[in-house]
């Protein structure tokens, strides 16, 4: 057990490694850009990306509110990989969640708890439908998740536009492109704070980023601790073997689907009860599911590393804004996809980092081989 | 003073930690079949990339008619006309012959293809080696045999004068690896000097004219196969003496653990039927053998016995119990065992641990789990067990990535994990294939001892010598069907060989039809 333990915790190290090597990497092209933009003011446009997240208690609640539903959607996404299935329509599934949350909690007047639950819901049916299609037909996820994105964001639209009651004019506010004020229409489907936002001073703090953490840590006992962990990963690693085994490998794909797509769902029910966000009807799909990817990928789909990539990314979202005026913010966005290419590229780096250690191991087994051929050669030459 | 047309000296090339190739020399003459001969693992490999300029080596030499050379990549070695027919065949499935034949050497003008010279080129030289192919066929139709021959005309088209075979048999039937001997003959007394990679001692002896033995990266020797034996070459492979004869003790035959009524399994690759109405038994206590080539409907049948693939009709019976119907796990629970075809694609997961990998067909059961967690510890301590108990090599034991093994050792922990399941049947397809004569006699040993012990075996097997070798009993599949019955003692390689290339089921037709009329 101790063994496993400790082989585990290297095999950790190393993503952990490669990933901080890719971040540092694309920082310094970071710097590079902003040089090229600007070069007076480019280290203090460093200085706000690197150190801004941390200036205040507010800004770190920044982080936090924006990291909780970050890391739901990288967590979507993570799982689904584990089970060797890409899950690019997090965007449409968390849609779905924040839609079924605000109408449980607007339209219903449901506490919030009852409305996250509702959100999960909207997620998994989301993700499923293209779990079944794929378990009962092949037919590759990747494409019918880019579809339900499309299809989720206008049947969410149209359904919106046609319930008065779930947008703000209802509630006596200007716009009607827009949901209700959840402090307007429903004060109890507001996430609690449990005074979080008094000791950070900030509206956007609220208990979020405990809820997603937890859910972290569940997904990441039952990918790596429950015989149905074993089963996901068997049948994401070797679909034929798991067959072989008696594993149910569609039911798998199918049950897969469902759970990331659930996340997906949290994601959504949580960024849209915080009281702070409003749904605008638009014709956008949400950035937020595809954010998920690079988090997914940042932590190499481990779960716990899950919530650090998504507090990093998050962190360095807020160090972008707050570069602002002296750069565009949209900066901060070719740094994360410079971060996001290198973090494809922490899987080599990983390969790397573990090569090297193997090699080390197999001098001392070969060394003690060696041994053992002049032994056999000497009783040859006998 | 005799002439070398390729020569490699005090080869040495050292992998981070390990050594593959150490001071090893070996001398091509002109005209000779060579045969390299060596364990898995044995830097047979190594050494033939380091020919091919896919390894520069430490040190050593490399010359050729004398001169010394540097190949640094494979453009240098087809430039000396050295050509290679890997293993794994590098066709174009969607191409025709021709087209896969001339790919890279394109005949053209302007930029237009000018296949015309080409296919006279082709047929020539296909005329000349007696290696017939079909110029127009498509690869994904023609046999493997065919396949292998239009690797042989790539090589010939490009003017290669060195020829580098590696493990040419591995994929054929015994009538396909005689029409390759001969062809084989036939290149080397064109002039065309042969390097000819196997582990198969038969072939070395009835093919080749000298053969360079390594073992564990060094140079054994090389010897005139005509001045020596074939216990002698396995000696110097192994470093010591292989029982080639395997050891069974007498066993009362039992009752019938596995009765097969008129299975019919629809083939997933074609219309018709993949087995067509088979039936046979095995009892406690014997080794009932499939033969048969590759591709006459053993694998189907397997995969619908052990539940992988549907059956379209027939029955399956289990100590009593019909299991036509059962998943495939209920049918693992109810006593059979697996070992499958393809070690790393249905075998093993290999991205997962040993131990885990020992689990596979366990996971769910009390001892290794309680409420859906897994029993880390035990996990952990039955692996620990079974590599003891099966002497599975792994550089860090239980945690050892399954990929990270040799192919040896994961057949060995396939078979563990199988056998040690305790089985009323174990089903094993093909368990030596690309194994050594070490482990080959290892895992003989292990299926040897489930007969003895009065279990049932059922093993599928393409290669002749273990079909006679370890079997009690012997069907000949042949096109979905079972073509004939045998007991070992009485029959010949030749007798069966015949069966299994159909020959034997057109001869016993006429012959019932004789009767009839």
């Amino acid at each position: 057990m101790k063994k496993i333990k400790a082989f585990f915790k290297k095999r950790g190290v190393a993503s952990f490694t490669a990933s901080v090597i890719s971040i540092i990497i694309g920082m310094i092209f970071g710097y590079f850009l902003l040089l090229s933009f600007d070069s007076t003011n480019a280290l203090y446009g460093l200085k706000q990306i690197l150190f801004a997240g941390f200036k205040s208690p507010e800004k770190i609640a920044k982080v936090l509110y924006q990291a909780a539903p970050l890391m739901m959607t990288g967590l979507s996404v993570g799982f689904a990989f584990k089970t060797g299935l890409f899950n690019i329509g997090a965007s449409g599934q968390y849609l779905m969640g924040a839609a079924f949350a605000l109408y449980t909690g607007i339209v219903l007047q449901q506490p919030w708890w009852v409305a996250m639950v509702a959100a999960a819901l909207g997620g998994a049916i989301w993700g499923s439908i293209p779990g079944l299609c794929k378990a009962l037909f092949n037919v590759n996820e990747v494409i019918t998740s880019i579809m339900f994105n499309w299809i989720g964001l206008f049947a969410v639209n149209l359904f919106l536009s046609n319930t008065p009651k779930i947008l703000a004019d209802y509630y006596g506010a200007a716009n009607p492109d827009r949901t209700a004020d959840l402090s307007a229409a429903n004060v109890k489907a507001i996430i609690p704070t449990l005074g979080l936002d008094k000791l950070f001073g900030s509206t956007f703090m609220n208990i979020s980023i405990v809820i997603t953490s937890v859910i972290a840590i569940i997904a990441f006992i039952i990918i790596s601790k429950t015989t149905f962990g074993y089963e996901l990963k068997a049948c994401g690693l070797n679909k034929n073997a798991s067959i072989y085994a008696g594993i149910n490998a569609k039911r798998n794909i199918f049950l897969s689907m469902l759970i990331s797509g659930s996340f997906a769902g949290i994601g959504g029910g949580i960024y849209y009860l915080s009281g702070t966000a409003q749904y605008t009807i638009e014709k956008v799909l949400l950035n937020m599911g595809f954010n998920g990817i690079p988090v997914a990928l940042l932590a190499s789909s481990n779960p716990i590393g899950t919530i650090f990539s998504a507090l990093f990314i998050s962190y360095i979202q807020v160090g972008g804004d707050a570069m602002q005026p002296e750069f565009a913010k949209e900066i901060i966005d070719i740094i994360i996809s410079v971060i996001i290419y290198l973090s494809a590229f922490s899987l080599l780096i990983k390969g790397l980092i573990t090569r090297q250690r193997k090699s080390k191991k197999i001098i001392t087994a070969v060394q003690d081989e060696e041994h053992d051929n002049e032994v056999n050669k000497e009783e040859g030459a006998k | 003073m005799e002439d070398y047309v390729i020569e490699m000296l005090n080869i040495t090339k050292t992998f981070p930690g390990i050594k593959a190739n150490d001071d090893i020399t070996l001398r091509l003459k002109k005209g000779e079949i060579h045969a390299l001969l060596g364990e898995n693992g044995a830097g047979k490999s190594t050494l033939m990339s380091v020919l091919f300029g896919l390894y520069q080596p430490d040190s050593g030499t490399i010359k050729k008619n004398g001169n010394i050379v540097k190949i640094s990549n494979p453009n240098d070695a087809n430039d000396l006309n050295i050509g290679m027919v890997h293993q794994h065949f590098k066709l174009v499935e969607i191409f025709s012959v021709l087209d896969n034949i001339i790919l890279g050497v394109e005949p053209n003008k302007l930029g237009f293809l000018t296949k015309k010279e080409a296919r006279k080129k082709v047929v020539d030289l296909s005329e000349k080696y007696s290696l017939s192919v079909e110029p127009d066929a498509l690869i994904e139709d023609i046999s493997v045999g065919m396949q292998q021959r239009v690797e042989i005309l790539k090589m010939l088209y490009r003017d290669n004068e060195i020829l580098i075979f590696d493990e040419p048999t591995a994929v054929l039937t015994p009538q396909e690896i005689k029409e390759l001997m001969s062809i084989m003959r036939g290149l080397a007394a064109e002039g065309k000097s042969i390097l000819f990679i196997t582990h198969k001692l038969n072939e070395i002896m009835e093919v080749a004219d000298r053969c360079t033995v390594l073992r564990k990266g060094k140079f054994v020797g090389t010897v005139e196969v005509s001045l020596t034996t074939k216990e002698e070459l396995s000696k110097m492979m192994v470093g010591r003496q292989i029982n080639f004869k395997v050891e069974k003790e007498n066993v009362a035959l039992g009752k019938t653990v596995l009765k097969v009524e008129n299975v019919t399994v629809a083939s997933r690759l074609h219309k018709n039927n993949a087995v067509k109405g088979i039936s046979f038994e095995v009892k406690e206590g014997e080794i009932v053998c499939l033969a048969g080539i590759e591709g006459n409907g053993q694998s189907e049948f397997v995969y619908a016995l052990t539940g992988i693939e549907k059956i379209s009709s027939g029955k399956i019976t289990l100590c009593g119990t019909d299991i036509t119907k059962a998943s495939i796990r209920e049918r693992s629970k109810s006593g059979i065992s697996h070992i499958p075809e393809d070690r790393q694609k249905f075998g093993l997961v290999l991205d997962y641990s040993l131990a885990a990998n020992l689990e596979l067909q366990r996971y769910w059961e009390p001892l290794f789990q309680k409420g859906g967690f897994i029993k880390f510890k035990a996990v952990n301590d039955y692996a620990e067990r079974l590599i003891k108990l099966y002497d599975i090599r792994s550089g860090q034991g239980p945690e050892t990535i399954a990929r990270s093994m040799s192919g040896g050792n994961q057949q060995k922990a396939i078979l563990a994990r199988e056998i040690d399941k305790n089985p009323q049947l174990l089903v094993a397809i093909q368990p030596t294939r690309g194994l050594d004569v070490g482990a080959i006699e290892n895992i003989h040993s292990h299926i040897v001892k489930q007969r003895d012990s009065g279990k049932a075996v059922l093993l599928v097997s393409l290669e002749l010598d273990e079909v006679m070798n370890v079997s009690d009993r012997i069907l000949v599949m042949y096109e979905g069907k079972i073509v004939g019955e045998f007991n070992p003692q009485n029959t010949t390689v030749e007798e069966i060989g015949l069966y299994m290339a159909g020959a034997g089921d057109k001869s016993k037709n006429t012959q019932k039809g004789g009767e009839a009329g």
